[in-house]
């Protein structure tokens, strides 16, 4: 492993002297390409050498209804930061619906194993520090490609920094029983993803500007939840506003 | 008056009442009754369910494919250049962006495993031509996805220009690249892209 993580940075460091050299017709919201390519390179074969054999191995071993279970405990663990984000964007109502799921599927829903807020009709939402940021008024800043994780931006890096250290399951003892449980969620993770991600490979003539644009995209419509204003065709590939540093 | 003079008129009332419903579906109606019928053909059928691809593009093909403009959504993809693509290119590119997105869209399908789904009442006046229809997709443990169409009434019927999966546009999309491609490699590049893409696909299956 600390090989790996070696030659990881050796890597990223490769790629970020080649990431000075921008070509001159970039696009604007992604300054880092040339370094971002590399990375999304790096994180594709990692992907389909490692990361995608062992979802579909996950994938097969478990029963649907177990999966489902396994990432409704998740999911409930989540909840949690989920309605401080909303809170933190003034959406205090959003914000207590989110703290009742919590109780609720905690509780009557056992550990957060059974979704029974949602089929009360308390329904999920979806916060991250990243979109309290952008809430806030904070543009999303260059497009980055993380190693390991996958697209994202400097505003939304910085929010997954956050949204990691104030994840509840850290608070976890012990850690012998915590970290490998760390390493499953990201399998069950990466699981509920592999329809989504063989979709991309279909559909995308360049996977990485594909993939980039629906996440931009994607991020744009979450931080408005789902009700971004409407955008002129000419302007979607309008340069990023500029993040506070 | 006999039978055939009555059963003819009958016929020909129905024909019309018909004729006048087929104009006359409103669009949120249109996407909630072919998604559910496309839905239903698909669960029932056992080839389609075996994974028999060939079928499942079929069924795409003659029910959800008429209530798409390619055309459209071919020239919003390709933004300014389309302007100064040749009538021959045009076809060329909405023939294989066509391929591409039923392909694709057979692929979202067959990955279907019993989501329920919300359709919201829609939003417009009477006198709109432009509209966007919006669907839920339910799954638990997760926030609901949104599914949205675009769509513009035309003489044939109300036609979806562009869907936006969770927010994600696929005409917006789609634009980036075309522009990177045809900045790269023309208008031609971008049809041998798009036909060489295709065929990868084809044999995969």
């Amino acid at each position: 492993m600390t090989r790996f993580l070696l030659r990881a940075t050796a890597l990223l460091a490769v790629v970020a002297v080649s990431g000075c050299a921008t070509s001159p017709d970039a696009d604007p919201r992604d300054p880092l390409e040339p370094m971002n390519r590399a990375i999304y390179n790096f994180n594709d074969s990692f992907d389909e050498a490692i990361a995608t054999p062992v979802a579909k191995a996950y994938r097969s071993v478990l029963h649907v209804e177990i999966r489902n279970r396994i990432s409704n405990f998740w999911s409930n663990i989540g909840d949690v930061f989920i309605g401080v984000n909303n809170v933190l964007q003034g959406k205090f109502q959003d914000g207590i619906e989110d703290w009742a799921r919590v109780a609720f599927n905690s509780t009557i829903g056992l550990f957060g194993i059974h979704d029974v807020a949602s089929d009360m009709g308390i329904e999920k939402h979806d916060e991250d520090f990243g979109q309290t940021f952008g809430r806030w008024g904070i543009g999303p800043g260059p497009y980055l490609m993380i190693p390991f994780i996958g697209p994202s931006t400097l505003r939304d890096g910085t929010g997954l920094v956050l949204d990691f250290h104030f994840d509840p399951w850290n608070d976890v003892t012990p850690s012998s029983f915590r970290d490998p449980m760390w390493g499953l969620r990201l399998v069950n993770r990466r699981a509920e993803l592999l329809d989504a991600s063989s979709l991309l490979e279909q559909a995308a003539l360049d996977r990485y500007i594909f993939l980039r644009d629906a996440y931009l995209q994607r991020r744009r419509n979450q931080v408005y939840d789902g009700q971004p204003p409407r955008q002129r065709d000419e302007d979607v590939n309008e340069p990023p506003k500029p993040a506070v540093k | 008056m006999n039978m055939t003079k009555i059963t003819a008129i009958l016929a020909s009332f129905l024909l019309l009442a018909a004729a006048h419903a087929q104009e006359a579906t409103p669009p949120d109606v249109l996407v909630k009754t072919v998604t559910l019928e496309v839905l239903e053909l698909i669960v029932k059928d056992k080839e389609i369910q075996a994974g028999n691809r060939a079928k499942l593009l079929q069924v795409i093909s003659a029910k959800v494919l008429p209530h798409f403009d390619f055309d459209s959504m071919t020239s919003l993809a390709m933004g300014q250049n389309w302007r100064t693509a040749t009538p021959e290119q045009k076809k060329q590119l909405v023939d294989a962006f066509r391929t591409l997105l039923v392909r694709t869209y057979a692929s979202a399908l067959a990955a279907y495993s019993d989501q329920k789904f919300d359709f919201r009442p829609l939003r417009a006046k009477p006198t709109d031509t432009d509209v966007v229809v919006q669907v839920r997709v339910l799954q638990p443990g997760t926030q609901p996805v949104p599914i949205d169409y675009s769509m513009e009434k035309t003489p044939s019927g109300w036609k979806a220009y562009d869907v936006a999966v969770g927010g994600v546009s696929l005409v917006a999309n789609y634009r980036t690249e075309f522009a990177t491609v045809v900045r790269s490699s023309g208008i031609d590049g971008l049809i041998r892209n798009l036909q060489a893409k295709n065929s990868q696909l084809g044999q995969k299956k």
